[in-house]
């Protein structure tokens, strides 16, 4: 599997979610405007872990526990964050953000346009996304597109733990708000080399894992594994697939991928997300606005299909697998 | 000879008596097309005054969206607050040297302030400032979620915030008494573990004696306070409302006979801090500070369309950059007619 990390001297192996504990750790070292705030995030160091250690080491006044309320969470991360804090808020799972959705699309993606600029909102919000952990109902959904839809929000899904750590610094200096998806199915997956001192990664570009000639599958987040495990499947008979991890939904590097797709003239769109109104249609939206005519197959997309994220007896018949992705990148390659 | 406290009583009569003939312009202002759907603060000029009188420098203000009084103690020039209700976003831009520059802007969507104030009050407490946060809203908005979860994260955290319900009596047209079976609105810090505290919202001493009670005590770092301010609307919702749809003229009526400028008034001149002369040059006054506020107002430069993008992000990202393409040869054309 291609990993196009910085594999640099002082990398150190470690899971997604000890990426996640790790930039954490640095950034709120490196700045005591760092608070982090979210249910149970305290001694338990959050449902996964995620804040182990935290407030030990940076204590209660800045690791706080709320009370069990998200759009409060929501709402006391936009206040705090338009004085100069930077907040990064965990909601415990992405199924109960909705009560935040309020605070999130109505003030913290607009309080810097309300206000002409007088007033920022440098917030982040965490939540572990996705299927494929046989969770509890409302535990497994893949909802980005909502987010994504909502301008002055920036909404980054790292897919590996370097990306994790890289891009969840980025997500903290950043002087705009960041939906911040974490793939909890990845989160102890595998440990990677993550060069703990690294820089922070750009929020606005893609991440080309694999290079390729003969198609481009596009991913995000969690369903980047299986893309991999497609591409892999596919190099075995000879065909070299592009592998994009297009990681920050909002912005979107349109760049990235319209050069991919001009040059391989086929795409398979690929995520977790129900397909309708997803964000692999703005995508392919964009390929047929951009790239027309170096297109020599429609552009395909495998997705989750158009339902509620099924509880967990039916979710591996609902995740995008691998033979879905390789039937698919057959089919442009047939067309 | 005049305290201090006098003199603070005259500034609340005059502000109060400047924020009625504001109110009563931009009323016009809007009903001749030269202002967007306005929300008239007639009613609670004594709420707005004594909150602006109350907060200092260092605290901070969250308003809904009838705070006028407060916003123009705090100093935003009054042609500002007509440029927001115009539809101009930089009426949120407080100037950066008034005592609002850190201050949260109107708030449309109800109650949606109140945690964010927490949050607020949340940063000053760890940064052990001597400050507090008031924030302000309506009694239809105490039936919101975002209400309770405010002031129950305000008391277990002990945080400097006063929560200040201008309770006039109606949510558009629903009144007080199909909100909530509660007997107060203050009973609600009950449940939240706080003071909850009703005064009359018509009476500018009363308002001021529980404001800068509940101030101080949150400066000092002992806690929030619910404080129900009891008015009434004299005017409708918005200029987008007819309060005679549902309202009954004779209980406007008698609201009328305890309206809060003129009983401030009233008060002062029994005390012998105002007369029939003074109250002539400050009326002329008053007209003349809000016809200059008018005419600054409709000469204000229009807004370029490429400020809707500009102020979405910090920097302008790369994706966005053909859209702010399009806006800015509108805004060409625009200068070039």
């Amino acid at each position: 599997m291609a990993e196009l990390q910085t594999h640099g001297a002082h990398a150190v192996p470690m899971n997604l979610l000890e990426a996640v504990n790790r930039a954490l750790t640095r950034a709120m070292a490196e700045d005591d405007s760092v608070v982090l705030l979210g249910e149970d995030i305290g001694t338990n160091g959050g449902v996964f872990r995620a804040t182990e250690g935290l407030k030990q080491q940076f204590g209660c006044r800045r690791v706080m526990d709320t009370p069990l309320a998200e759009n409060l969470i929501a709402g006391l991360a936009v206040g705090m964050a338009s004085q100069g804090l930077k907040p990064v808020a965990e909601i415990q799972f992405m199924g109960f953000i909705y009560a935040a959705l309020e605070q999130i699309l109505s003030h913290a993606a607009r309080l810097r346009n309300r206000t002409r600029g007088r007033l920022s909102c440098p917030l982040v919000i965490r939540a572990p996304y996705g299927g494929g952990i046989h969770a509890p109902e409302h535990h497994s959904e893949s909802t980005e597109a909502l987010f994504a839809h909502i301008p002055g929000l920036r909404v980054v899904m790292p897919s590996s733990p370097s990306r994790a750590h890289g891009l969840l610094l980025a997500a903290i200096q950043c002087p705009d708000p960041v939906i911040f998806l974490e793939p909890k199915r990845l989160y102890r997956l595998k440990r990677l080399p993550v060069v703990a001192d690294g820089d922070p990664l750009p929020l606005d570009t893609c991440f080309t894992l694999r290079t390729g000639d003969d198609l481009t599958l596009i991913s995000w987040g969690a369903a980047i594994h299986e893309t991999l495990g497609a591409a892999d499947q596919l190099a075995a008979e000879g065909i070299n697939a592009e592998v994009i991890d297009v990681a920050c939904l909002n912005p979107l590097d349109r760049d990235t991928l319209v050069a991919s797709v001009s040059r391989t003239g086929r795409a398979v769109i690929v995520h977790e997300a129900p397909g309708h109104g997803g964000m692999g249609a703005e995508i392919a939206a964009t390929l047929a606005n951009q790239a027309l005519l170096h297109l020599r197959s429609p552009v395909e997309r495998v997705t989750g299909y158009d339902c509620p994220m099924p509880y967990f007896q039916l979710e591996q018949h609902y995740l995008p697998d691998e033979e879905r992705i390789v039937a698919a990148a057959k089919r442009t390659l047939a067309y | 000879m005049r305290t201090d406290h006098d003199n603070r009583r005259v500034t609340a009569y005059k502000t109060m008596a400047l924020i009625r003939h504001f109110d009563k312009k931009a009323v016009n202002l809007q009903r001749t097309g030269r202002l967007g759907t306005y929300a008239s603060c007639l009613g609670a000029e004594a709420i707005g005054t004594a909150a602006g009188l109350a907060l200092t420098r260092d605290d901070y203000f969250v308003p809904y969206y009838r705070d006028h009084a407060t916003l123009y103690l705090r100093g935003v020039p009054l042609h500002q607050i007509l440029q927001y209700w115009g539809g101009d976003e930089r009426g949120n831009a407080f100037p950066a040297a008034s005592d609002a520059r850190r201050d949260l802007p109107y708030c449309v969507p109800i109650a949606t302030q109140l945690t964010q104030a927490a949050g607020i009050a949340s940063a000053a407490k760890l940064r052990h400032e001597h400050a507090a946060v008031l924030a302000t809203c309506g009694d239809g908005a105490t039936s919101r979620g975002d209400f309770y979860e405010a002031l129950n994260v305000a008391g277990v955290w002990q945080l400097p915030l006063v929560v200040l319900i201008n309770n006039n009596q109606w949510a558009i047209s629903v009144p007080r008494g199909l909100q909530t079976a509660c007997a107060s609105l203050a009973d609600k810090a009950v449940a939240a573990g706080i003071p909850g505290v009703q005064v009359d919202g018509n009476d500018l001493d009363a308002l001021l004696e529980v404001l800068d009670h509940a101030l101080e005590r949150a400066r000092a770092g002992k806690g929030a306070t619910l404080i129900e301010a009891i008015s009434y609307r004299l005017s409708d919702h918005t200029t987008a409302d007819d309060a005679s749809r549902y309202r009954k003229a004779s209980d406007l009526h008698r609201a009328w006979q305890n309206e809060p400028v003129r009983r401030l008034r009233d008060t002062l001149a029994e005390a012998g801090l105002w007369d029939a002369q003074r109250e002539t040059d400050w009326q002329q006054q008053c007209e003349r500070t809000v016809e200059e506020a008018i005419d600054t107002y409709l000469n204000l430069p229009p807004a370029p369309a490429t400020d809707m993008l500009d102020y979405l992000y910090a920097e302008l990202p790369a994706a966005l950059r053909d859209q702010r393409n399009a806006l800015a040869v509108v805004d060409q054309e625009v200068r070039h007619g």
